[in-house]
């Protein structure tokens, strides 16, 4: 779980290194000592990261231009075969159509999590005390909800013979539904994790919108409220532009996860009915694993890798000119 | 006032409708597995536990392996979350309070590892744990949940750090503390609530983890719970009460951690979150 939402660089620490010379606190002696003493600190953490990361991201790049399947994995034969794996991939009709199923199903997730997260934030911001506690006890509750165990939950929820969804909607009159097969097609399939995900991914975005308004000066709204601005302009006037920065942070991590979503896609129905809930994280997963098509699955892997960074790029180049930004601060 | 009151009810209504509606698929949970079979299985829902047993959690807690797994769970869990923070700690002290070449490359390393896709990394991760004939071994999921936790809690630890007054420190060490000793005695009891917050979300993401266990560790045995769960409705099932209590149990560690620590949590997030 990833919610580092900025690059908070603190402004207060010492001038050292590059320009200015450092600050000699000590003897002469131990400053080399000390100039080596964040290298040192950092080391366990780089060194885990190079071997635990770039290790096995290597691996899945040498593995992607090799024919590695069951005969060679016993073998122990390494076969190369060049762009072989990307050409009969980018090739195949079924990468497309999983690419572009990923894409809308993100796309309908990420847009239902933020508008809503955001209306119930605002909401949480204008309930008196009481009403607030109740309806933020009931978020965090759900937010705390381990996602095999809210995966387990929905399969119940939307059991087609005593899943109280259909009870309800054959009460509400939808009576053809006493009995529907939730998995049995691939929209209702879709619509069951999509419940799943939104209701798991709203509470972090509603609460952590409404703690962010509270930052906001009252003095804003009041003077948004004496030009007469109403509910919706307040939102684009004052709210909006002032957490503009948890606005963008917040939508690109759930970008991130709902498109990386693993476990709610394949614990409610393993890609199915027919594959056709297949994202690109579990069409890598069922090609490489499943099918013990190693080398093909290390290359829908890296795939899947850069559409991620294309969609997430824009925000990254935003991180890195904060970043340098602040470091020419300093 | 302008507020009317329609303008008073509405959010109010809208609230607890949203409240019930959130909570409903927790409390099912665990009212289902409470209830006995004939009280699930029926046309209409049974809305209580009128009839309370505990005849399902017997059956989960029975299923065979569960203390190992739950075991094999709390290990991994705690090793990887506990082995994150020191080093996360140490690393988040360097990038803050320490200038040096090369800071900024390593800070983006971090926000770059953060975006690790390990969902579809499990692939050339199992070849590797396979060729160094580590499969079923808790060993390689210690190390990989670890650092699944890292840069996350190296990242937001920095804001932590850097909250801490610089000034408390250089005090400490005026009166005759090292830099460690001032670290130790000065700043790390102010960072406790920051441990806390953050060690939170790396136990959610280590005891939730279920691609790489799924692929690692097949052998019964060698599993954690999130597995067992998955694994737990085909073997019993429409055993629903069963399955409720199974993930019962699963969740109430992290509920009754979440519930303890949130505040905390929240706070700490939208902290990062704002200053920017």
């Amino acid at each position: 779980m990833a919610v580092q939402l900025d690059g908070v660089v603190d402004r207060t620490a010492p001038r050292t290194g590059k320009g200015g010379a450092p600050p000699t606190r000590r003897g002469g002696g131990s400053r080399r000592a000390a100039r080596g003493a964040p290298y040192l600190l950092l080391l366990p953490a780089l060194l885990a990261t190079a071997v635990l990361l770039g290790w096995p991201m290597v691996r899945n790049i040498l593995l992607s231009f090799q024919n590695l399947n069951m005969k060679e994995l016993i073998q122990h034969l390494t076969d190369w075969r060049g762009f072989g794996n990307y050409q009969e991939i980018l090739g195949s009709e079924q990468f497309w159509r999983v690419t572009l199923r990923t894409l809308v199903f993100t796309a309908v997730n990420v847009v239902l999590i933020m508008v809503l997260g955001v209306l119930i934030g605002l909401l949480l911001a204008r309930l008196g005390k009481k009403m607030r506690l109740t309806l933020s006890l009931a978020l965090v509750l759900t937010w705390a909800m381990p996602v095999i165990a809210a995966t387990t939950v929905f399969q119940w929820l939307f059991d087609s013979r005593y899943g109280v969804v259909n009870w309800l909607l054959d009460r509400l009159g939808a009576h053809s539904m006493a009995h529907y097969d939730w998995v049995g097609s691939q929209l209702s399939t879709f619509f069951v994790i999509t419940v799943l995900i939104v209701w798991q991914s709203l509470p972090f975005v509603a609460l952590n919108l409404y703690a962010a308004t509270t930052t906001i000066p009252k003095e804003l709204y009041e003077a948004a409220r004496m030009d007469g601005a109403g509910t919706w302009k307040v939102f684009t006037s004052v709210t909006f532009p002032f957490l503009r920065p948890f606005f963008l942070a917040t939508t690109f991590l759930e970008i991130i996860w709902v498109f990386k979503a693993f476990p709610q896609i394949f614990a409610i129905n393993e890609g199915g009915p027919d594959r056709l809930t297949e994202t690109l994280p579990i069409y890598a997963f069922t090609e490489g694993v499943g099918n013990l098509h190693f080398g093909m699955g290390a290359a829908i892997s890296l795939l899947t890798i850069v559409v991620l960074l294309v969609m997430t790029a824009y925000y990254l180049r935003l991180t890195v000119k904060q970043e340098q930004q602040e470091e020419n601060e300093l | 006032m302008k507020r009317s009151l329609a303008g008073r009810v509405w959010p109010n209504a809208t609230a607890a409708v949203l409240a019930l509606g959130f909570v409903f698929p927790v409390y099912w949970m665990f009212s289902t597995a409470f209830k006995p079979t004939r009280d699930i299985i029926t046309e209409d829902p049974v809305w209580f536990p009128v009839h309370g047993t505990l005849e399902h959690f017997a059956t989960a807690v029975n299923a065979p392996d569960f203390w190992i797994l739950a075991g094999n769970s709390v290990l991994v869990t705690v090793f990887a979350v506990g082995l994150s923070l020191v080093i996360a700690l140490c690393g988040a002290f360097a990038l803050t309070r320490m200038r040096f070449g090369g800071r900024k490359g390593i800070l983006l390393t971090f926000m770059v590892a953060q975006m690790a896709p390990w969902e579809v990394m499990v692939i050339s991760i199992y070849l590797i744990v396979r060729d160094a004939d580590l499969l079923n071994s808790l060993l390689p999921l210690t190390f990989f949940y670890m650092l699944m936790v890292l840069p996350f809690t190296l990242l937001t630890l920095r804001g932590y750090v850097a909250a801490v007054p610089k000034e408390l420190e250089e005090s400490a060490m005026v009166d005759g503390c090292s830099r460690r000793q001032a670290f130790l005695k000065v700043v790390f009891p102010l960072l406790a609530p920051g441990l806390m917050a953050t060690s939170l979300f790396g136990f959610i993401t280590a005891w939730n983890e279920f691609p790489l266990v799924l692929v690692l560790n097949k052998e019964p045995a060698m599993g954690t719970l999130p597995l067992w769960l998955s694994q737990f409705q085909t073997q019993f099932g429409d055993d629903w009460g069963a399955t409720m209590a199974a993930a019962s149990i699963f969740a109430v560690p992290i509920l009754v951690l979440f519930l303890f620590l949130q505040r905390k949590a929240v706070g700490g997030l939208t902290s990062g979150a704002v200053k920017g």
